[in-house]
């Protein structure tokens, strides 16, 4: 057998995958069908046009490279960070952003940490409030207009996937924006992360 | 306790996937011992290299059963096997608890210890000092400066001026319960040229050059809208957060532009509140160790006292 198996390769493709994967199925499958991790917490709403936006443009300059948002249940995380990142907060991102480096602080839980002027001077020029940061300046989001265009199908890609958008707020995602810049988005986004649960521990 | 985590199908599903693996490994171990030809080869020739079928080294058989046995310990003691919690009662969460009680039953007394005694006492404790250097520089630097000096929207905590009261009360109700300011934008009610008007007026207030006529009518404006939160004379109303006018220390900037913009525009200076975040003792140290930032100055003597009104 040992040598049938050997001299078929399309064969020996299949039983290996078949014996790599079945741990991941044992481990992974059941997951699928966890209460705690497939529903949303009470209260959890899919991020606002204007946040998503910002999403994208957090994905898109790399924040995601030096930034967590995963809040581990350790003592020494919750006390800096609060209370630990639970999955049904989670339902509604797609892609995660957990990100696996923390050059900076993990942000699972800025939301409501600063004030919007602390975000706006601390990206336009980190140095300018943390004198020893090295995260980099974005001063250019300030220039930069949203993506009026994409972004109501944006919030419809979502939709498919099950992210609870109305037709209605697709349909309107764009008021009210036409004169928002990139980094009113980012603000935007960085102001509600992880704010729905507000006790520390 | 909510312990079902999965559907009862599923937690068998683990547990029997979780088994049938132990199982086949233990299997395929088992049977694989017997078979070999010691001294001969399989037969395999991979380019020449050709392979023994010497049964397995007696080392790295019992390696793996041992390691078999101990995964059956691990999941009997430890949760892993679907619902089944496991004999230990270990918990991911449990374990988080247990070491925030511990920490807590360490360091609570010595926070509390500080919590009682009263602010002006605090301030000469070195110790709590100390402390309150190290919670101020993980939770208010980013903002008000690892000194505390501020910069442009963020108060300098370390100069006789407070918006908001520089008692011990008032500071700690700052820190505690946060602060929002509310300066209204004039940009409508004043139109463009009252807007520039009452800036004379402002600068005239806080000393400074400014052109008489345009700060004489700036006056009216300032009478009718400003006096109520900045004071008839400029000097401020630390309930409302609404800052002197009649000094030289501006929060957002000091040159007359940056005036006319608050002016125009509005400010809305927001302190996060930290009785939440850090609990009452933390708080308390903190109070004393932002009255402290002032005392420095007064012993070192390197920065110029300014005159409070
Ligand atoms: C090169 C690594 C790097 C990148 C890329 C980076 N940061 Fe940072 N960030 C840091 C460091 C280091 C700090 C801590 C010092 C400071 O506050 O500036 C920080 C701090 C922060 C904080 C304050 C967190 C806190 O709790 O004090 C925020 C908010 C933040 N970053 C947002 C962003 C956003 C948004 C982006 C993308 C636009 C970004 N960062 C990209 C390194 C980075
Ligand atoms: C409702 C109360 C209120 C009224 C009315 C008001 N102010 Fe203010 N003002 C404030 C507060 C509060 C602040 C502090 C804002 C902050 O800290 O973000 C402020 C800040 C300012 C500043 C900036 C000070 C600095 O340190 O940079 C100026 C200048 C100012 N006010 C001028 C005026 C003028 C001129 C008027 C009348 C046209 C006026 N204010 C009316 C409450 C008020
Ligand atoms: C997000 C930035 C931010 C952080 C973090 C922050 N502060 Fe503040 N704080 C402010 C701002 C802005 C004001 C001014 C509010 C206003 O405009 O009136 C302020 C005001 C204050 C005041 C009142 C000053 C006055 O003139 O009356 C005190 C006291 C103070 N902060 C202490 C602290 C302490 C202690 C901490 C850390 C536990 C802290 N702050 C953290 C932004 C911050």
């Amino acid at each position: 057998m040992n040598n049938f198996i050997e001299r078929n390769i399309g064969l020996m493709i299949v039983l290996t995958i078949l014996a790599v994967s079945f741990g991941g199925f044992v481990e992974i499958v059941p997951l699928m069908a966890q209460r705690t991790v497939t529903e949303p917490i009470d209260g959890l709403k899919p991020l606002t046009a204007l946040q998503l936006e910002g999403r994208d443009i957090y994905i898109r300059e790399g924040c995601t490279v030096c930034h967590s948002q995963m809040i581990r249940p350790l003592r020494a995380e919750v006390e800096r960070y609060g209370h630990y990142s639970v999955a049904g907060e989670l339902v509604y991102d797609h892609p995660f952003v957990f990100g696996s480096k923390r050059t900076g602080p993990d942000l699972a839980r800025v939301g409501g940490l600063y004030s919007d002027d602390w975000h706006r001077t601390h990206l336009f020029d980190p140095r300018s409030v943390v004198p020893g940061s090295n995260m980099p300046a974005y001063a250019w989001l300030f220039e930069r207009p949203i993506n009026l265009e994409i972004l109501p199908k944006k919030l419809a890609a979502l939709q498919t996937l099950g992210v609870p958008y109305t037709d209605e707020d697709i349909a309107n995602a764009t008021i009210g924006l036409e004169n928002s810049t990139e980094a009113d988005a980012v603000i935007a986004y960085l102001q509600q992360l992880g704010t729905l649960i507000t006790e520390r521990r | 306790m909510n312990n079902a985590i999965l559907s009862s199908g599923w937690s068998w599903f683990v547990i029997i996937g979780t088994f049938g693996s132990l199982l086949y490994f233990f299997l395929l171990l088992y049977l694989n011992r017997n078979i070999s030809n010691p001294g001969k080869t399989t037969g395999h020739d991979y380019d020449g290299i050709e392979e023994y079928d010497n049964p397995l080294p007696a080392w790295w058989f019992w390696g793996f059963l041992i390691s078999i046995l101990f995964a059956i310990g691990y999941l009997i003691y430890y949760p892993g096997l679907g619902n089944f919690a496991g004999i230990g009662g270990w918990s991911q969460v449990g374990a988080l608890e247990e070491s925030q009680e511990a920490a807590d039953a360490r360091y609570g007394p010595l926070f509390a210890q500080y919590g009682a005694v009263p602010i002006d006492e605090l301030v000469e404790d070195v110790t709590a000092m100390r402390m309150g250097r190290r919670l101020f520089a993980t939770n208010c630097a980013v903002c008000h400066g690892a000194a505390g000096t501020g910069s442009e929207g963020f108060p300098n905590l370390g100069d006789a001026l407070w918006h908001w009261g520089g008692s011990a009360d008032q500071i700690k109700a700052s820190i505690a319960s946060g602060r929002n300011a509310m300066m209204p934008a004039w940009e409508t009610p004043l139109q463009e040229a009252g807007v520039k008007e009452v800036t004379e007026y402002v600068m005239q207030l806080a000393g400074r050059e400014a052109d008489p006529a345009l700060a004489a009518a700036g006056q009216a404006h300032y009478t009718l809208y400003c006096a109520a939160c900045h004071g008839a004379d400029g000097s401020g109303q630390p309930m409302l957060g609404a800052p002197s006018l009649n000094e030289e220390v501006w929060l957002y900037g000091n040159s007359k532009l940056r005036i006319e913009q608050s002016i125009r525009h509005g400010r809305n200076g927001r302190m996060p509140a930290f009785t939440e975040r850090l609990g009452a003792d933390k708080v308390h140290i903190l109070s004393a160790y932002v009255m402290s930032l002032r005392q420095d100055d007064d012993e070192d003597g390197d920065e110029p006292e300014e005159t409070e009104q």
